[in-house]
């Protein structure tokens, strides 16, 4: 059967009950990811068009758009983000629930796309933690779908209940509350967080 | 009647030039104290009830350097009208139309969004398309295309949210 190779670090941190435990967790976040919707522009159609009965994004669990950002956990940027906008963006971002997962769905969201202008974020990871980002302008809906797809096998491979349980006790509940503390969202930085850390180092200097 | 004689007989006594560019749509010319009278006379005596767009243009490195236009059209005569002031101050001072034609309200935000144009009394000259405490007039010559730290008025806001107690994140 399986090698007599000793376990790695990990795996001894984890156990059978914890790796078993974050699968569940981790199968049933992938299968309901529900959409926060930021339609900007024209990819807004293509990502209607997604939600709809043509390429049914029900076959993958993600169909369950919310128009309030309390009962969403997958944001899909789709279309164009002006500076004027992103303050309103960032505020939806985090007043999402965690864990909480971004889409960069075409160029403009991506990296600004022909929109080299004053009034245009060139990308929304300067203000997001984006996980996968869908070129194209605006994406068919298929290449969306892909990305939530792509999106799905990132959320197997993370860690939940082993986080848990390797967060020692007297760190990870709140005193007197009974509460846990929020575990820091496992999406990749901001472009901004680290000139904001570097500001903050300079500051201090 | 071509518009040219209804021009003639609605602006008689007000100081204006006539020019006919390239296009063809008759164009006046007119100083500051003149654009009043000559918009009010366009408006009644010249049949024009629509005002097209009011905008403005930066013609640095000429003299003077803004001019400000407005084009109306008459639905009934079918012909419309432009009419053009220059100015050379950097805050161009133009007097507003908004009693005339109401809907130039939001031309005139715009132009002093995107110009820095103020209109005299206007009396709700806010930018329209810009954010409120935005410094600059994207529109105007030395503003560069990627603009002058676009992301200043953000970064103001992500401080304020991150120092005082904003969803962490």
């Amino acid at each position: 059967m399986g090698s007599l190779k000793p376990a790695d670090a990990n795996q001894n941190k984890g156990g059978f009950l914890a790796t078993r435990a974050d699968a569940l967790v981790n199968w049933g976040r992938k299968n309901s990811l529900w959409p926060m919707p930021l339609g900007l522009s024209c990819c807004g159609i293509e990502m209607m068009s997604m939600l709809g009965p043509r390429f049914d994004l029900a076959r993958f669990g993600a169909e369950a758009a919310r128009f309030t950002p309390r009962q969403c956990d997958l944001m899909i940027v789709a279309g164009t983000l002006t500076w004027k906008m992103a303050e309103a963006a960032r505020t939806i971002y985090d007043q999402m629930p965690e864990p909480k997962w971004v889409i960069a769905m075409g160029v403009c969201s991506s990296s600004g796309g022909m929109y080299d202008s004053y009034s245009v974020v060139q990308g929304v990871d300067m203000i997001l933690p984006v996980d996968v980002y869908v070129p194209g302008c605006p994406p068919r809906p298929d290449a969306v779908i892909d990305a939530i797809l792509k999106l799905q096998t990132r959320i197997e491979r993370e860690t939940p209940v082993r986080d848990l349980l390797a967060t020692p006790v007297t760190e990870g509940w709140e005193e007197g509350t009974g509460r846990f503390k929020r575990q820091p969202n496992k999406s990749n930085p901001t472009r901004r967080d680290g000139e904001v850390a570097e500001a903050e180092v300079e500051a201090a200097q | 009647m071509t518009v040219m004689e209804r021009l003639a007989t609605a602006l008689a006594g007000i100081a204006h030039e006539v020019e006919t560019p390239a296009d063809g749509t008759p164009c006046l010319r007119v100083a500051h104290d003149g654009v009043r009278p000559l918009m009010q006379a366009l408006k009644t005596g010249g049949g024009f009830e629509t005002n097209t767009f009011v905008t403005a243009v930066d013609r640095e490195p000429a003299e003077p350097r803004f001019e400000v236009v407005w084009e109306f059209l008459s639905v009934k005569h079918n012909d419309r009208v432009r009419v053009r002031m220059l100015s050379n101050d950097e805050y161009p001072k133009v007097p507003t139309i908004i009693d005339l034609w109401p809907g130039a309200a939001f031309f005139e935000r715009e132009c002093y969004d995107m110009f820095g144009v103020r209109f005299e009394g206007h009396a709700n000259l806010r930018r329209l398309l810009m954010p409120q405490a935005y410094e600059h007039h994207p529109l105007r010559k030395e503003f560069p295309h990627q603009g002058i730290e676009p992301d200043k008025l953000y970064r103001e806001w992500d401080r304020k949210r991150r120092t005082q107690g904003g969803q962490p994140s």
